[in-house]
């Protein structure tokens, strides 16, 4: 535990010196949240906390991002194999990434709630003991699956790949751009099997404040689970040198990381209730910001 | 003889179709310096990367202080100090940071100040990995290597790649480690290191150790011939420089003419003649004592550094 907290401590240093990490960790989470607030929000006071849920799934699913990069940059440099030469287990390190990577988007999500409540006149605070629970879990999960592309890919330019479709599908089938309710509903249900419609939808309840903390439960659980399945699967994919070869059995770990989701899915989309609450907040917004037209 | 703190035997390591090891095998004894000599390729990293725990081998046994590197996992590394061929630090982590985060590793720790002091790397604890010169990083690393304060070190090409001086001062640093009667293991390909750091040097080449021994050793066992290297105006058709008196072997290198000589003041008078009757000149003639250069040559006829 004492290693992990050292690594820790360095990876956040060695973050804040760097400039992209300034700018992917800080200005871009603000950005989006400034674009969406100005076509989306602009006039209609009830929808910027709706806004706001989005942007912080961005900002957390951003995690997966960075951290794959991180780690490939790191391996193909020998960063890693010095590393392997101390008494550091792979757990550790992937641990600290995670820890650290957690950290590093807690001041963009703060900014986030801050402008909007004080700067966009956001309703009310929303109830953010569930936005921090779900910021939290997370975090974890999606830089572990940064963690588990950083471990299937042998280059930088495959990471670069892997990464933009991910982040297209978590991006656009999550509701985190587009309102999930305004989907068809067969796409709905495809949404229901990605990580992140989990997030998007439990941190969106909890900015608009529709729902009570204990209502995200399963949210949580999907994330959680999604954490500790993919967080073990990273460490057995782990490769400390660049030469080393992505072991056949990858494919079925990478697999196993999905499971949770694909499960969740199958049971939400047969006898949840997520789309058809989801459709009700959706349709709440509306007439809220209908209300706002008609003073 | 005491137990050996270093043990290889018929290593074996296979890259796809490529064999890097044949079958190596060497003990090093507690507080020896042993050198590992031979052109890249010769399969020096690897032996030295199964010792440290980063590669497995296919076949043979390799341990350090009776542990077997591939299953002792973290505790083994706890004994252990090594400077890596290639390796890096991340761009933006400082001196100071890096030695305090590597000893932080350790549960037998060396005072991090005392190890910036002794590397000269006191006026750049504050600065950053990227700004350090080759030298400066090569330092670090041998200070990284010494966090723990180990008994067993690995240095791998310790001085690759640098300039003359700083290669010097690195040398400096391994005969005092020498001196503190650490046991370490050592590659190189050159035969200055070798011949002023090793007590015993194993000369490997294809995979295979091809000599072992003292470097006064092995320097008697290539005949005491003395090498002279001559550059000519023409060039001498195969063999001719054979027949030269006192001359036991000659090859020519890329223009270079390599001549092993046991009565070199004869080779050379024979030499002047032979080129006069050949309408031939001498642009240049250099003599060297017998090293270990002459030794890799004579038993694989290939030069070290090609």
């Amino acid at each position: 535990m004492k290693n992990t907290w050292s690594l820790t401590k360095i990876r956040i240093l060695l973050a804040l010196r760097n400039k992209t990490f300034m700018f992917f960790g800080l200005i871009m989470p603000l950005g989006f949240l400034f674009f969406f607030v100005l076509i989306f929000g602009h006039g209609r006071t009830g929808w910027i906390a709706y806004i706001l849920g989005a942007v912080l799934t961005i900002t957390v699913m951003g995690s997966f991002w960075g951290l794959s990069v991180q780690l490939v940059m790191f391996r193909e440099q020998g960063i890693l194999r010095r590393f392997r030469l101390a008494p550091v287990g792979a757990g550790a390190l992937l641990a600290s990434s995670i820890f650290a990577n957690y950290v590093l988007i807690l001041p963009a999500v703060a900014a986030e709630i801050i402008i909007c409540r004080e700067a966009f006149h956001m309703v009310s605070w929303g109830n953010l003991w569930a936005v921090f629970a779900l910021v939290s879990v997370g975090a974890g999960t999606f830089s572990a699956f940064g963690l588990i592309v950083a471990s299937v890919t042998n280059t930088m330019q495959e990471t670069q790949v892997i990464n933009n479709l991910l982040w297209s599908a978590f991006l656009f089938l999550s509701g985190a751009t587009v309102p999930l309710a305004v989907f068809p509903v067969w796409i709905q249900k495809v949404a229901l099997f990605s990580p992140a419609t989990y997030l998007a939808m439990g941190l969106e309840a909890s900015t608009t404040g529709y729902i009570g903390g204990h209502e995200l439960l399963e949210e949580l659980i999907a994330l959680a689970v999604g954490l500790v399945v993919a967080f073990e699967v990273s460490r057995q994919l782990f490769r400390w040198e660049p030469e080393a070869k992505v072991p056949g059995k990858a494919k079925l770990w990478v697999i196993a990381a999905l499971v949770p989701f694909l499960l969740f899915g199958a049971y939400e989309s047969s006898f949840g209730n997520q789309l058809s609450r989801i459709q009700k907040h959706f349709q709440m917004l509306d007439r809220q910001t209908s209300s706002e037209r008609a003073r | 003889m005491s137990e050996p703190v270093i043990r290889v035997e018929n290593l074996r390591k296979n890259y796809g179709t490529v064999a890097a090891l044949r079958g190596v095998s060497f003990e090093v004894q507690a507080g020896e310096v042993f050198g590992l000599l031979g052109p890249n390729g010769a399969g020096k990293t690897s032996t030295i990367e199964i010792l440290e725990g980063l590669r497995t081998p296919d076949a043979g046994v390799a341990t350090v202080a009776g542990i077997d590197p591939q299953t002792a996992g973290l505790e083994f590394k706890q004994e252990v100090g090594a400077v890596l061929q290639s390796t890096s630090l991340p761009d933006k982590l400082r001196v100071s940071e890096a030695l305090a985060l590597f000893t932080g590793f350790y549960r037998r720790r060396a005072d991090p100040e005392l190890l910036l002091r002794r590397f000269q790397l006191e006026e750049k604890r504050d600065v950053f990995y990227s700004q350090l010169s080759g030298g400066q990083k090569q330092r670090l690393a041998l200070a990284l290597a010494l966090v723990n304060n180990p008994a067993v070190l690995f240095l791998d090409e310790p001085t690759a790649g640098l300039d003359p001086q700083v290669r010097r001062e690195i040398y400096d640093i391994i005969e005092e480690l020498k001196q503190e009667k650490k046991t370490i293991l050592l590659t190189t390909h050159y035969i200055e290191e070798a011949e002023r750091l090793c007590d015993r040097v194993a000369i490997v080449d294809s995979g295979k150790i091809i000599a072992q021994g003292t470097p006064r050793e092995l320097k008697h066992s290539s005949a005491g011939t003395t090498r002279i290297e001559v550059r000519l105006a023409k060039q001498v058709s195969d063999g001719i420089l054979n027949n030269l008196e006192g001359v036991s072997d000659s090859r020519e290198f890329e223009g270079v003419y390599v001549l092993h000589s046991t009565r070199p003041p004869q080779t050379i008078v024979a030499l002047v003649k032979l080129l006069e009757a050949e309408s031939n000149e001498l642009q240049s003639l250099e003599m060297f004592s017998p090293s270990l250069e002459d030794v890799f040559l004579e038993l694989t006829g290939r030069r070290l550094r090609e």
